[in-house]
């Protein structure tokens, strides 16, 4: 291929402006890199680099500002065939500055250009996260309360494999370019350049300017060895294959009748680590294999290693429409925390309802039936009282009956929990 | 009988499996983490993608690159995320990106409830965007619906390439539920039209009312995409007739296909003069109120809508049309009832909904028909 640049549209910049030099060193670094045209593809985001992928003659994505690297990464992951170029200007990589970080960490074999002019030259010259503190902008003062960012520093130390800084003017720009591309790994190549159309009408920025910049602060080299690692895409592949495991919907058959054939409504009121979601999923798992329908929610503290965990659980041979409790069929108060978040239905219970209380826990007057059990007296152990009243309720035959309890138990838990749950189970049965 | 159970969310992540879903990219926001995890499980076992963005505007970048490249394209978020979705949402309606968003939704504004469902960014699902060009949002009932409506939304983003919206809630997410899978009524997929002309490839040239033929990035035809405003040929334009075209198509391809886009729910009952109109966890107490209404000796009909975006508005005004009063209920302070009133002006529309964390029970709904 002679050249990538689409004939069609050519550059549009100002005259002066480095983003010309660099195009065109783009265009003599993908020539010498020798891909196929639709094996590249340019992404760019908004600012006068945005103009980037008009100028090719390869895919092209342009997308918003700040957030080509993530498209990039997209189309890396889903094509990992594709030499993937991002550019980017200043602007953009202050404004996406969390997915220049992101990609610094993940070493996806993407090259990211920063063309970094130090303003934003397509809104009137205003300060970028690189303008100096001393330049004069399109921000009246407000650059002079900041600091610039050091690009190189801050994608070195986020974990770039492959970073450089050089002049947008430099001849050696497309080898630099082709090293960039060729690593495998997240390479990131800052350019320096002249924004004549905005930042030079103000500043002493001149070509050797440039250069005394890169002198006083040296180019990292490319290839940064301590941040060597394998390209994300590729590990990310290895992983999948070794860890992924495809878990299948898990199917419950209607195995045996209820006890009766109603419809229940249980609350289970217990606080964390008393593994009260855990006999939710019983409770519907023993309600599917009697043939009903099930439905369950679940309230329990976001932090959850405390508070209240309450379980809500429908049983019904009817589709289950509404999914709220409206009148409870069974309560079970295995804690203060939980009966306190519930406090109010105790008043609204039927005198049918069955309650189980733990002998330790308070609960307000109700017209129901309470039995009061002291499972600590059992030394049944606090975690397993949720267990413990599915056990009891299977004794009086209350929702569920001794075979759909140990059903449950087998479908939930492995050969040796279901033992141990066995073991509680056989106190109370 | 055989029975699944599972909550909403694992049943969209299936729906997303049935549907071909490839790619996945999310951040983990309370309550629609749990489809990230479920497409972490059965993603990459199945040679497909599931990526956690640094946030929720790169997950978004991420889907859009990725759905450009060919992958069929899911991600999960609740209100907040929804939020910092808009400018890729925005990307996706006007350059035809085809990506499927689970919105769980839950009470907002802002941060909200993390952990309490309300339907809370109806409006915001379809106008959360620049340019006013339209998506197309499907809200789901129970786990079932999340599993097949998730397929047909696949389909819609894959035909219409636009983004299509699936609007479950809290309540429907994070609640577990058993259903028969022999009952699950799973449409044929579609995928995207690949474009098969013989000329050079114009990739957005497409019939008035139809969404471009697509070629991937990558592919040995080059491929243009943009977000900036665009004509066919995938170059900036600033040619009005072009542009004007370009903006009205995106309406087109939606409004003359709403006979398919369209999907709904009825129970019609003889010589009913009341025809209450829901959507989503409301409607499941809405069959319960009626059913208790008609055991009273005072039926009415209902109506739930799944396709809420754009608005069913042919269906709403056939099926209102034999009705003295329509009620509409809703789990917020009312956002889709504007529609209902837009459209069936003159008729009157009876009001209710709630906005306190929880769901609208059976006795309230019954109290506001019985009371008109
Ligand atoms: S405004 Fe600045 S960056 Fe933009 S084209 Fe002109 S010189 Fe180049």
């Amino acid at each position: 291929m002679n050249s990538f640049l689409n004939t069609s549209r050519p550059p549009v910049f100002c005259p002066g402006c480095t983003h010309e030099r660099i195009t065109k060193s783009l265009d003599a670094a993908l020539i010498k890199m020798g891909i196929p045209d639709h094996k590249t593809v340019i992404v760019t985001d908004i600012g006068c680099s945005g103009l980037f992928d008009t100028f090719f003659n390869v895919h092209a994505l342009h997308g918003v500002h700040g957030r080509a690297l993530t498209y990039a990464a997209g189309l890396k992951l889903a094509d990992p065939s594709l030499n993937v170029i991002v550019t980017m200007g200043d602007g953009g990589m202050g404004i996406g500055g969390a997915h220049v970080l992101s990609a610094c960490r993940k070493n996806m074999d993407l090259t990211l250009i920063i063309l970094n002019n130090f303003n934003f030259g397509m809104t009137g010259g205003q300060y970028s996260a690189t303008t100096p503190s001393d330049a004069v902008v399109g921000s009246e003062f407000l650059n002079q309360a900041e600091i610039p960012m050091d690009i190189c520093g801050v994608v070195e130390s986020a974990g770039a494999s492959y970073v450089s800084r050089i002049s947008g003017m430099d001849d050696g720009l497309s080898d630099e370019l082709v090293r960039a591309m060729e690593h495998e790994g997240f390479s990131v190549v800052e350019t320096l350049g002249l924004c004549t159309g905005r930042y030079t009408k103000r500043n002493q920025l001149t070509p050797k300017v440039i250069d005394q910049m890169i002198e006083q602060r040296p180019s990292p080299g490319g290839v940064i060895e301590k941040n060597q690692r394998p390209e994300y895409g590729n590990r990310y592949r290895q992983l999948a294959k070794e860890k992924g495991k495809f878990s299948d919907p898990f199917v419950v058959k209607k195995l045996f009748d209820m006890p009766d054939d109603r419809r229940h409504e249980v609350v289970i009121l217990g606080s964390a680590g008393m593994r009260i979601v855990t006999a939710g999923d019983m409770v519907c798992f023993a309600g599917i294999s009697g043939g009903l329908n099930v439905s369950i929610k679940n309230d329990y503290n976001i932090t959850v290693l405390r508070g209240q965990s309450v379980s809500e659980i429908l049983l019904s041979p009817e589709k289950i429409g509404y999914t709220g409790i409206e009148s409870p069929t069974v309560v079970l108060a295995l804690s203060d925390e939980g009966v306190a978040r519930r406090q109010k239905i105790f008043a609204t219970l039927s005198p049918d309802t069955y309650v189980l209380k733990e002998a330790s826990v308070a609960i307000p007057d109700t017209p129901a039936q309470v039995e009061e059990i002291d499972f600590k007296a059992m030394k049944i152990k606090k975690t397993d009282w949720a267990l413990a009243s599915l056990a009891v309720l299977a004794k009086h035959e209350i929702v569920l009956n001794k075979d759909m309890l140990v059903f449950a138990l087998k479908s939930r838990f492995n050969e040796k929990v279901f033992n141990l749950s066995m073991e509680t189970v056989n106190k109370i049965l | 009988m055989a029975s699944v159970f599972m909550e909403g969310n694992e049943a969209v992540a299936r729906g997303a499996m049935a549907a071909g879903c490839n790619f996945f990219a999310g951040y983990p926001i309370t309550p629609a983490t749990t489809i990230f995890n479920n497409m972490l499980k059965m993603l990459p076992p199945r040679d497909g993608v599931c990526i956690q963005g640094e946030d929720e505007i790169a997950s978004m970048g991420y889907c859009i690159g990725a759905s450009m490249a060919g992958k069929k394209v899911l991600t999960a978020t609740s209100g907040p995320g929804i939020s910092l979705y808009s400018e890729h949402i925005s990307f996706a309606i006007g350059s035809e990106i085809p990506l499927v968003i689970a919105n769980v939704q839950r009470l907002g504004p802002s941060t909200g409830s993390a952990t309490r469902g309300a339907d809370s960014d109806i409006q915001f699902m379809r106008w959360g965007s620049t340019s006013g060009a339209p998506v197309i949002v499907l809200a789901p009932k129970d786990a079932k619906d999340c599993l097949e409506l998730t397929v047909h939304a696949f389909n819609f983003a894959e035909e219409f390439r636009c983004p299509v919206f699936i609007a479950s809630n809290k309540e429907i997410g994070m609640t577990k539920e058993s259903f028969d899978m022999d009952d699950l009524n799973l449409p044929p997929l579609v995928e995207r039209t690949p474009y098969t002309g013989s000329g050079p490839y114009v990739p957005f040239a497409a019939d008035p009312d139809k969404s471009p033929p697509f070629l991937p990035i990558g592919g040995t035809t080059l491929v243009r995409q943009t977000s900036s405003t665009h004509g066919p040929d995938g170059y900036i334009t600033i040619d009005p007739q072009v542009i004007a075209a370009m903006q009205q198509r995106l309406h087109t391809k939606l409004t003359a296909a709403m006979d398919r886009i369209t999907l709904y729910e009825e129970t019609m009952v003889p010589d009913t003069d009341t025809l209450v109109i829901s959507y989503g966890i409301t409607s499941r107490a809405v069959t319960d109120a009626a059913t208790a209404l008609a055991a009273k000796g005072r039926p009415v009909s209902t109506l739930s809508l799944k396709t809420l975006w754009p608005v069913p508005e042919a269906l709403l005004v056939e099926k209102a049309a034999r009705f003295k009063k329509i009620v509409v209920i809703e789990m917020n302070l009312g956002q889709y009832v504007t529609e209902i009133k837009r459209i069936l002006c003159g008729k009157p529309v009876e009001f209710y909904g709630q906005m306190n964390g929880t769901m609208i029970p059976p006795a309230k709904i019954m109290e506001t028909i019985e009371n008109e």
